[in-house]
C-alpha cells in the first residue's frame, strides 16, 4: 500500500464524496445513452439473487398459508353457507353456458370461423416484489432453459397481470398493469367501447381515452382488446369502479396484484407494441408507443370509431365466448 | 472511542476479525435489509419502505459511525437499490450520497442533540430526498409523474424513523461497536 502524508489522505477523503456524486451523475447520463447497460446489470443481479429470493419465499408462503388456514377455520360456517348459495346460482349459469357454447359452435360452423391459434404457457413463481416508488413490477424465478420472450403476457388465476419486460437466464421481470408506464388497449364488455387502461401506481388503474359520450357502468367487465396486436382480445382485466374523488372511472383488477404468488406467462405469438421501459429510460420509444396505441387521440373521428367498434365487437365477441383459454386445463403446456 | 489509553498487547487474529465484522456490520445490515424488502412480503407501502430503509441507514450511520459507512459503501448501496428496483439509473445513488454529505457536515452538532432534533433533521432530509427523486425521475423520463408516491414515501419515512432508529441504536451499541471487540 502506498503511504501518503496525512494532508494528502485528508484531501483524498474530502474528494471521495464529490467524485462519487459526479460518478453517479455520470451513471445517469450513461443510463440515458446506453439503455441496455442498466438493464443488463439488473438482470445479472436478479439472476444472482433469484435462488436467494426462492429460499426466502418458502417460509413466507408457509406463513401466508397458515394465516389463511386460520382465517378459513374461523369463517368455515359462513363460507359453506355462501358457497352453497353460490353453487345453486352457478349451476344455473353452467346450464346457460353449455347452451350458449353449443349455439356458438353451431354459429361458428355456419360462418366458417377461423379458430384462433391456441396459446402456450409456462407457470412461474413470483419471488420478488420489485419496482420502486415510481414503478410496479414483480420478479419471476424461471428455469435456466426457459423460452420466455419480451412482451409475453402474464396472467394469474383471475386476470391480466402485466407484460414481460426484462429477461435473464433465471429470472424474468413483469411490469404490472398498475405501473405508471403501463398502457393497455381494452374493451368494455357490454358497451363494446374501446379505451386505454392507464396505470398510475395505485392499486386501481384508470380508464382513459373513452369515446365521446360513453360512460361505463359501475361493475362493467373490462377485457383486453386485440388492437395494436399487443394482446389477444377478451382476456379478463377487471371491473369498472367509480370513486368519489375522480370523474374518470377506475378498474378494479381481477388479478390479485397485491399478493401475486404464481403467474402464467402466455405466448400468443403477438408482435405488436413492445412493453414499456422502466421510468427514466427511452422516453422516445414510450412516446411513439403511446401514439400508436388505439384511441390515443381523444378527438378521433367518432363515426369511423363507431364503425370500427362494431366490426371489432363482433370479432371479439366470437372470440370471447371461446376465451376462457387461460383458465382451461386443456391449453397445451410448453 | 478509546477511553482507556495505554500500552496493550497486539490484537489477535480473532479479535481483528471480530473488529472488522463489527465495522462492516452496518453496510451488510443495510444491504440485507434492501434485499429482504424486495421479497414479496405483501406489506402495505413496501415499495416506499425500501428507499426509506436505506435512507435511514445511511443517515444514521453517517452521523454515528461514519467509519462504517464510507462514501464508497454508500455508492454501492445506492447501486444495489438501483438494480433491485426500477428507479432511473443513478437517482438513488445521488440521493444517498447527498444525504451522507449533509449528515457528515452536520454530525459535529447533530450527534450532541436530542433524538427529537435528529428526527426533525431526518424529516427535512426525507422531504428533500422525495422531492429530488420525483424531480429527477420526471426529468429523466421527460414527463410529469404525479407527486403523491413521493409524498407517501416522505410520510412513511417520517413515521417509521423512530422505530428504525431504535433498531439501529441497538445495533450501534451492540453488534456494530468495534470497541467491544
Amino acid at each position: 500500500m502506498i503511504r501518503l502524508s496525512i494532508q494528502a489522505r485528508q484531501a483524498l477523503a474530502r474528494l471521495t464524496l464529490p467524485l462519487l456524486i459526479a460518478a453517479s451523475f455520470g451513471l445517469m447520463l450513461l443510463g440515458r445513452a446506453d439503455v441496455g447497460l442498466i438493464e443488463r446489470g439488473r438482470v445479472a443481479l436478479s439472476d444472482a439473487l433469484a435462488p436467494l429470493f426462492g429460499l426466502l419465499s418458502a417460509p413466507l408462503d408457509s406463513i401466508r398459508g397458515l394465516s389463511s388456514d386460520l382465517h378459513d377455520v374461523v369463517a368455515l360456517r359462513a363460507e359453506a353457507e355462501a358457497l352453497r348459495e353460490e353453487n345453486v346460482r352457478l349451476r344455473h349459469w353452467y346450464a346457460v353456458a353449455l347452451a350458449l357454447d353449443a349455439e356458438n359452435g353451431e354459429l361458428k360452423a355456419d360462418l366458417h370461423w377461423i379458430p384462433d391459434p391456441a396459446a402456450s404457457y409456462v407457470t412461474a413463481r413470483v419471488v420478488a416484489d420489485t419496482g420502486g416508488v415510481y414503478a410496479r413490477s414483480v420478479l419471476l424465478s424461471v428455469g435456466p432453459n426457459h423460452a420466455i420472450r419480451r412482451g409475453e403476457i402474464a396472467l394469474d388465476a383471475a386476470g391480466l397481470v402485466g407484460r414481460v419486460t426484462e429477461i435473464g437466464r433465471r429470472s424474468a421481470r413483469v411490469l404490472l398493469i398498475t405501473d405508471m408506464n403501463s398502457r393497455i388497449p381494452v374493451t368494455l364488455q357490454s358497451s363494446r367501447a374501446r379505451a386505454l387502461l392507464v396505470g398510475d401506481n395505485s392499486a386501481e388503474p384508470r380508464l382513459d381515452y373513452l369515446p365521446d359520450g360513453v360512460r361505463p357502468a359501475e361493475g362493467e367487465r373490462v377485457v383486453t382488446s386485440a388492437e395494436a396486436n399487443a394482446f389477444p382480445a377478451g382476456l379478463p382485466v377487471g371491473e369498472v369502479h367509480y370513486v368519489a374523488s375522480s370523474p374518470l372511472p377506475e378498474v378494479e383488477p381481477f388479478a390479485n396484484l397485491e399478493r401475486l404468488e404464481l403467474v402464467r406467462i402466455f405466448d400468443y405469438g403477438l408482435n405488436g407494441i413492445e412493453p414499456p421501459e422502466a421510468p427514466g429510460r427511452s422516453a422516445a420509444t414510450l412516446q411513439s408507443g403511446a401514439e400508436r396505441q388505439p384511441g390515443a387521440q381523444p378527438g378521433a373521428d367518432a363515426h369511423a370509431a363507431a364503425a370500427g367498434r362494431a366490426s371489432i365487437g363482433h370479432a371479439s365477441m366470437g372470440h370471447a365466448a371461446e376465451e376462457p383459454q387461460p383458465a382451461s386445463p386443456a391449453a397445451p403446456s410448453r | 472511542m478509546d477511553r482507556t489509553p495505554g500500552i496493550r498487547p497486539r490484537p489477535g487474529l480473532w479479535q481483528r476479525l471480530d473488529a472488522a465484522s463489527r465495522v462492516g456490520f452496518p453496510a451488510v445490515l443495510a444491504a440485507l435489509g434492501l434485499i429482504f424488502l424486495s421479497a414479496p412480503l405483501g406489506l402495505p407501502g413496501q415499495a416506499e419502505l425500501q428507499p426509506t430503509w436505506v435512507l435511514a441507514c445511511v443517515f444514521f450511520w453517517s452521523l454515528f459511525r461514519p467509519n462504517s459507512m464510507p462514501p464508497v459503501v454508500v455508492f454501492l448501496l445506492g447501486l444495489l437499490a438501483n438494480l433491485l428496483g426500477l428507479a432511473p439509473p443513478g437517482v438513488p445513488i445521488v440521493i444517498l450520497l447527498a444525504t451522507q454529505g449533509l449528515a457528515l457536515r452536520w454530525r459535529r452538532t447533530l450527534t450532541r442533540q436530542s433524538f427529537a432534533r435528529v428526527w426533525l433533521v431526518f424529516i427535512l432530509i426525507a422531504a428533500g430526498a422525495a422531492l429530488l427523486e420525483w424531480a429527477l425521475t420526471c426529468l429523466l423520463a421527460w414527463r410529469l409523474y404525479p407527486a403523491w408516491p413521493g409524498l407517501l414515501e416522505f410520510l412513511l419515512a417520517t413515521g417509521i424513523y423512530p422505530a428504525l432508529s431504535m433498531l439501529l441504536i441497538r445495533a450501534h451499541r451492540g453488534l456494530a461497536a468495534p470497541e467491544q471487540a
